[in-house]
């Protein structure tokens, strides 16, 4: 069997007297497409915000590769291994979308170089440049926005936002690829394009994926394994064709 | 549209128009044609430009505003100054102007990285009360200082130097200001620095280090605005605290403001007309109308603010205002640019006023969660 990615043990958080997220515990293994589902307010995004430092843990802990990390803050965890998409999509709009991209590219060891080196514009920085363009341009293309590279990223429309937002974490190198509700607001047409861009991605450049979704067609077609939140707590782990036949996930969306 | 020609004159338009007017007013001045009243305008031009180029890296480019950059050039003064009065007997006047233009700058960046450091946590208003607090303090801690140490009330007397020469090494400081802010910017740290001013959460969840960034604008401006510091004293011949109040701090930030947020090609022009401006009405009203000069200078200030801002004003200014002008050699949308080889370095320099004084009361709480039930549209 192949080695986890993330694990989390009794991950939990309160805000307040607010339980938000309870007892969780989570394996996801090396180039799974994993899912996490749930009714509004489940705690989705707050397990996100824990596993990529924004909140820290009230309780439990959880480790990437082995690597406690645990209460560590958001840059680090990025440099770690964790990449995240944003529910409120939140782009640089001021820059142009090749831009955005390139900043994702900022720390990759093959593009370092110091404040200095710019200043004084040695011919490093210029090949640096032109090296994370031209990366820039090979991720962009694998989720369609290449044509687009020079248009302000606030002038793409939404769907293309959310891929810009794919691409921008996709730039860090991420082991762990957190993509929040990638498919909100887009329509069937789109929404089957990012299926085929989310494999792709796996596939190529063999990163594991943990989505949240409330699209279920989006999630039983993409994911491998699911877990179903509910107040905070899992309810069921699975398969998506079994967990979500499950009596008590059925329940928790008729009732919530 | 703009080709990869246009596009590097357009990178190097300020160095050349900078570099060329120095050169004439050198070739004037070396010849005798130049007034010590000129001299000492061009001087002031020269300090001015520094101090709003410096400024509008932290404004415009990281998006913080700051009201205490009169305080980083008044412990350039000081320090420069004296560094220069103890220094000049002992090395000469080359050696001392040197020795006190990088002592100035650099005890500058380092209190530009202690003011930073709140800026990690507190953004907007708070910071900028707290950044006016420190220009204040500074100014009274020299104020108060002993006749011995920097002079006190009276003043710190500082050494004189060729006048002639002054306002070109002046202007040789504005090149060197230049070079340092429009590469910083035009790179992948301009770029990460931009990203926090854009969204700052997404920086740090993209893994651009914002607390190195931010330092590093804090230091990069701070030690400019004490070399301008430097260069006022040596331009005075003397420092008085009274020069660094707060008054002085929002008159940069009018500068980098009227110039366009970001926009450095515009801070020049608004330093450089400014102080023209302030200069000369200083000349012109003597006597009892001097108690005009405060009130024509902010009617003037006011005019050109609603000049620059007014809506009903809008087809007017698009065809005579500078920046149209500028605008010939300055890209203003990227997305008319296809030739992206040759935009490889360009900065996004358009910020609105709203954002930069956005009311964010907030202490920076580490994070605003993204809103349940919230999917946007
Ligand atoms: N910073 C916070 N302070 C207080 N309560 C919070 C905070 N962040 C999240 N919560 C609460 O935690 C619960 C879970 O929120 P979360 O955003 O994780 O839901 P979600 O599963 O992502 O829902 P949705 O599908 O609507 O995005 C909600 O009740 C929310 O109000
Ligand atoms: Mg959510």
């Amino acid at each position: 069997m192949s080695k986890i990615v993330l694990k989390t043990e009794n991950l939990g958080i309160s805000f307040g007297g607010l339980k938000a997220v309870q007892n969780l515990n989570l394996e996801i293994k090396e180039r799974q497409l994993y899912g996490l589902v749930g009714p509004n307010g489940a705690g989705k995004t707050t397990v996100f915000n824990m596993i990529t430092g924004v909140y820290k843990p009230t309780t439990g802990k959880f480790w990437l590769d082995g690597e406690d990390l645990t209460g560590k803050g958001q840059e680090t965890i990025n440099h770690k291994g964790i990449a995240r998409t944003f529910q409120n999509i939140r782009l640089f709009n001021n820059m142009t979308v090749i831009r955005n991209v390139m900043v994702g590219l900022h720390n990759q060891p093959e593009f370092r170089c110091n404040v200095f080196t710019s200043i004084f514009r040695l011919p490093k920085h210029f090949k640096i440049e032109r090296a994370m363009r031209d990366k820039a341009k090979k991720i962009l293309d694998i989720v369609g926005l290449l044509d687009e590279r020079n248009n302000l990223s606030c002038n793409l429309p939404y769907g293309k936002q959310r891929k810009l937002e794919i691409a921008r974490a996709l730039a860090t190198n991420p082991k762990l690829l957190c993509l929040d509700e990638p498919a909100a607001g887009m329509n069937p047409h789109e929404t089957e394009d990012l299926m085929k861009i989310v494999r792709r991605i796996r596939d190529e450049y063999n990163v594991t994926i943990l989505l949240i979704e409330h699209d279920m067609k989006f999630v039983s077609g993409l994911c491998d394994e699911i877990t179903v939140l509910n107040f905070g707590t899992s309810l069921v782990q699975g398969t998506p064709e079994v967990a979500l036949n499950d009596p008590e996930v059925i329940k928790a969306y008729i009732g919530g | 549209m703009i080709n990869l020609k246009n596009a590097k004159w357009n990178h190097y338009i300020n160095y050349i128009v900078v570099a060329a007017v120095t050169i004439i007013f050198a070739i004037l001045s070396l010849t005798g044609f130049l007034e010590s009243s000129d001299k000492y305008l061009l001087e002031k031009i020269a300090i001015a430009i520094t101090l709003a180029v410096s400024l509008s890296m932290v404004v415009g480019f990281l998006g913080e505003l700051s009201l205490g950059h009169a305080g980083f050039m008044c412990i350039g003064a000081y320090l420069g100054g004296k560094a220069a009065v103890i220094l000049e007997p002992m090395l000469g006047e080359w050696p001392a102007l040197i020795v006190s233009l990088v002592i100035g700058g650099a005890v500058a960046a380092i209190f530009g990285i202690i003011i930073g450091l709140p800026a990690l946590r507190l953004r907007g208003d708070y910071l900028a009360i707290v950044t006016l607090a420190f220009g204040e303090i500074v100014r009274s801690i020299f104020m108060n200082s002993s006749k011995e140490s920097f002079g006190g009330s009276l003043g710190l007397d500082t050494p004189r130097f060729n006048k002639d020469i002054l306002f070109i090494i002046a202007f040789v400081m504005v090149l060197a200001t230049l070079a340092v802010t429009q590469n910083l910017i035009r790179s992948k740290h301009g770029r990460a620095i931009t990203a926090i001013r854009d969204n700052e959460i997404a920086a740090r969840a993209t893994g651009i280090d914002v607390t190195k960034y931010k330092l590093l604008v804090f230091a990069i401006s701070s030690f400019f605005a004490g070399i301008a510091g430097v260069l006022y004293s040596y331009s005075n011949f003397t420092v008085q605290s009274t020069k660094f109040s707060y008054n002085y701090s929002i008159e940069i930030l009018v500068m980098v403001v009227l110039g366009g947020m970001g926009n450095i090609n515009g801070a020049i022009i608004a330093a450089t007309l400014i102080t023209f401006l302030d200069v000369e009405l200083q000349t012109i009203l003597t006597g009892n109308l001097a108690v005009l000069q405060d009130l024509i200078y902010a009617l003037i200030l006011i005019v050109l603010v609603i000049y620059n801002n007014a809506p009903a004003l809008k087809p007017f200014r698009e065809k005579y205002n500078i920046k149209t002008f500028i605008g010939r050699f300055r890209p203003h949308n990227p997305s008319k640019h296809k030739d992206d080889e040759a935009k490889w370095d360009r900065v996004p320099t358009k910020i609105k006023m709203d954002e930069v004084l956005s009311v964010d009361l907030q202490v920076s709480s580490p994070y605003t969660p993204d809103k349940p039930g919230k999917e946007g549209k």
